[in-house]
């Protein structure tokens, strides 16, 4: 058991960072950059540890189970802690029941992705040419549930359209089909497509956050562009099995918003086009708001798709 | 021509400095040493050392990586040919006559043309990679679905030719593979299929399971079965030489050449390029070859060719992620997340902003090849003297490396479990005359191969003539046609010929 002097002695030993993902994606990068300098303030080594499968809820899983003494911990995101819920109805864990909300790390901006030869000329013209030509059009994305997914489902439902999605392994090889000019548009997260827009293999429509990004001043907000509406963002946050201690919690809340002030940190972060959350947004309330709000946000669109292969309607074709 | 030699000046200059040497030489040395133990891929490796790599600069960081990557390459052979376990999917086809050299007394010969053969592969393709990175990213992105079917197709039908007997068994061998490679999560809706609620079965049967038992195990109780006291003492017999003779290199010559050609252009394919590569190179050999039956008997092309491709295939493999910016394979993923976290957005922009890094890496890779070559000759003798090392000692050591590699891929017991029955089912298959490499390559080609077919028909909306229409995959699929029928031919002329020979009896 721990005792109430746990904070005090806390860390004996290495904290382990379960991530859910094959390392090199950007929740794997995200995570990896702040555990660094975690560890400096924690005065001990944080590793990371990739669990890969059956889109990160094998791993969530695995956390959810993990003993509740701060020595395990997960970088959850949009998929494994809200997108998870109406996907997989055989879940093993809960986002809000299964885990203590540490603190949200970073938001990644999503960004309206086409191939360089495709005609709009801009968002406006964009929607107009989508509704057109629904028919031919194809999207791609990583997959049911996946940021991709959600984020183009989001559009389309407002633009009211369906499209032909394309399903990737992966946004890398999205983007290489992008780029070569084998499928339409996509919806992808910043982190990705900034140098491919800057090179300009692939023309960027709009970015849909309020406002514009530091690594892409040239791309308007979807407000700017005549589709403000259309808010989309992916996010990566840091849980800990449920029963952690609370004085713990505070103490890696502490150590993971002291790193979002770290010059470095915050330089390689927004390098990557990631959003550092504000000061109030770090706080472990304010993690278990937005998990609440996003499984809200989330089930009644995902749940058709999850039901979509027992008969039921395809969201999209 | 004149900004080839001062990008290359420039890319050794960085090089050469010594503190780089040294990254390169340890990335060498480690990627050997990952290589030649079983189980422990060079993606876990890669993601071990990451961490370690933060501290260092950039261009440091990525040799070393890089050094690691290739250096398994090389290592890989190493027990494909001693034990006949493949500790990479590029190094299957070299189980075929590498481990018959090494039955054979000629374990010395087939690791050193092995190295060999990877060197100068490598050397190709480091000048590849320098002179036309940029015109093979272009054939690179020609590849869409419809053509990347096409192309496993073609990949598929390897294994048809390069199996040593049936036929028909060698098909049900592939098909089974397919099959196994259906287990695990759909790549669309992420639904887990035939898993029978086994969370460990969620992304379906890893390669190093399937190959470690089929391969590894399977090949163990069947020498420890009674009825095999002739392979045994095969094994025993004295070895002849370490070095290849002059009529090895010879043999072996054109036959890394051609693997190196046929690596080199398919390495740049992102997913199972290098794979291919070794297969494609193999199946060459054993079509061109004067004497076919001697594949699978201990033809030093057999070890020479596929070994030269996956080399070659490695280091080509390079190009999509330094030209566009789109890793290729899992290690190379790993390169992209090393490279963020050195504040280097990897994309088409890298060449441009920072060609210190990426010529100073094209340079390391040749430095790299030389390094090994050294590394690895000389180590011959001592991978031969295990051989020397008595069954009973050997056997539970393979068995608990294994073991331990399997274990540490996911931390999952049952992985080590489902390794077992696959050798039990591998011991069988033997038994049978079924040989296990085809069902291998069905299992690694498989999902691609579904995920592109279902790629290809949706952007179509359903119309599979797409696979005949454009012309690349309608030429793969031809040629895959014509080596299908010329594997069938002399099995179909036999019937015949027998048909014929009836009556007059």
């Amino acid at each position: 058991m721990i005792g109430p002097a746990a904070a005090a002695d806390y860390p004996l030993r290495q904290v382990t960072v379960i991530v859910p993902f094959a390392p090199g994606g950007p929740t794997d990068t995200v995570a990896r950059i702040i555990s660094a300098q975690m560890a400096k303030s924690l005065g001990q080594k944080v590793a990371i540890e990739n669990v890969v499968g059956a889109g990160g809820t094998l791993a969530a899983s695995l956390a959810s189970r993990a003993a509740a003494d701060g020595y395990t911990l997960i970088a959850g995101h949009m998929g494994t802690h809200a997108a998870a819920v109406p996907l997989y109805p055989g879940l093993s864990y809960h986002p809000t029941r299964d885990f203590e909300p540490v603190a949200l790390l970073a938001g990644t901006p999503i960004v309206i992705l086409a191939r360089k030869d495709f005609p709009p000329k801009n968002l406006e013209e964009f929607a107009a040419y989508v509704r057109a030509n629904t028919e031919r059009l194809n999207v791609a994305h990583a997959g049911i549930g996946s940021v991709s997914y959600v984020s183009c489902l989001v559009l389309h439902r407002q633009l009211g359209v369906k499209p032909t999605g394309v399903p990737f392994g992966g946004m890398g090889p999205a983007m290489k089909a992008l780029i070569a000019g084998e499928v339409d548009y996509m919806c992808d997260q910043i982190v990705n497509a900034v140098p491919h827009i800057n090179s300009g293999k692939i023309k960027a429509y709009a970015i849909a956050m309020p406002t514009r990004s530091p690594s892409l001043p040239n791309v308007p907000t979807t407000a700017e562009a005549g589709l403000p509406g259309f808010q989309a963002r992916a996010w990566i946050a840091m849980f800990a099995p449920k029963g952690t201690p609370p004085s713990l919690v505070v103490l890696l809340n502490a150590a993971a918003s002291h790193a979002l002030d770290d010059r470095a940190v915050r330089d390689s972060l927004q390098a990557l086009g990631a959003v550092i959350p504000a000061p109030e947004q770090r706080t472990p309330q304010a993690l278990a708001d937005l998990v609440a709000s996003e499984i809200d946000r989330l089930t009644p669109l995902l749940w058709q798709a999850a039901n979509a292969t027992n008969g039921h309607d395809q969201p999209w074709k | 021509m004149a900004d080839l030699i001062s990008n290359l000046a420039l890319g050794f200059g960085v090089a050469f400095t010594p503190v780089n040497l040294l990254f390169c030489l340890i990335g060498a040395l480690v990627g050997t040493l990952v290589g030649v133990l079983p189980g422990i891929g060079t993606v876990a490796t890669v993601a071990m050392l990451l961490p370690i790599t933060f501290g260092l600069p950039p261009v440091g960081a990525l040799i070393m990586l890089a050094g690691i990557y290739y250096g398994a390459q090389y290592g890989g052979s190493t027990t494909s040919i001693l034990v006949n376990i493949p500790g990479e999917a590029t190094s299957v086809v070299t189980t075929l006559d590498g481990f018959q050299m090494a039955q054979q007394g000629r374990a010395g010969p087939a690791l050193a043309i092995a190295a060999i053969g990877s060197f100068v592969a490598g050397c190709v393709a480091t000048v590849l990679i320098a002179v036309l990175g940029g015109p093979l990213t272009k054939l690179a992105q020609a590849f869409g679905p419809a053509e990347y079917f096409s192309l496993m197709v073609l990949g598929l039908v390897f294994a048809v030719v390069l199996a040593k007997g049936s036929v028909l068994k060698a098909i049900a061998m592939i098909v089974l593979g397919l099959l196994l490679s259906m287990v695990g999560s759909d790549v669309e809706t992420g639904a887990a299929r035939m898993s029978f609620g086994v969370p460990d079965l969620a992304d379906g049967f890893g390669f190093a399971i399937v190959a470690m038992g089929v391969f590894g195990f399977a090949e163990i109780i069947r020498n420890l079965d009674p009825g095999t006291d002739v392979n045994r003492s095969l094994v025993q017999r004295p070895v002849t030489g370490l070095m290849p003779t002059r009529k090895d290199l010879v043999d072996a010559a054109p036959a890394i050449g051609r693997g190196t050609a046929l690596g080199a252009i398919l390495g740049i394919l992102p997913g199972g390029g290098a794979v291919i590569a070794s297969f494609a190179a193999y199946t060459l050999e054993k079509k061109i070859a004067r004497v076919p039956s001697r594949f699978g008997r201990g033809a030093i092309e057999g070890v020479a060719a596929p070994e030269s491709a996956n080399n070659a295939a490695a280091q080509t493999s390079f190009i999509p992620l330094l030209t566009l910016g789109i890793p290729p394979n899992a290690v190379m993923a790993l390169m992209v997340g090393a490279m963020t976290i050195h504040g280097i957005v990897p994309g088409p922009m890298v060449l441009q902003n920072q060609p210190e890094l990426v010529w100073g890496m094209i340079a390391s890779m040749w430095i790299g090849n030389v390094m090994l070559l050294i590394i690895n000759l000389p180590l011959v003798g001592i991978w031969v003297r295990l051989l020397r090392v008595p069954y009973r000692l050997l056997f539970p050591a393979i068995v608990v490396l294994c073991a331990i590699g399997i274990y540490s891929i996911n931390n999952s017991p049952v992985d080590v479990v489902l390794a077992g029955g696959f050798g039990l089912l591998g011991y069988w298959l033997i038994k049978q005359d079924f040989e296990p490499a085809p069902m291998l390559l069905g299992l690694v080609l498989g999902p691609l191969m579904e995920e592109n077919l279902r790629r290809a028909l949706m952007i179509a909306r359903g119309d599979a003539t797409v696979f005949v229409t454009r012309p690349l995959s309608a030429s793969l699929l031809a040629v895959a046609l014509l080596l299908l029928i010329l594997a069938i031919l002399p099995s179909l002329r036999r019937k015949r010929d027998e048909v014929f020979v009836e009556p007059k009896d």
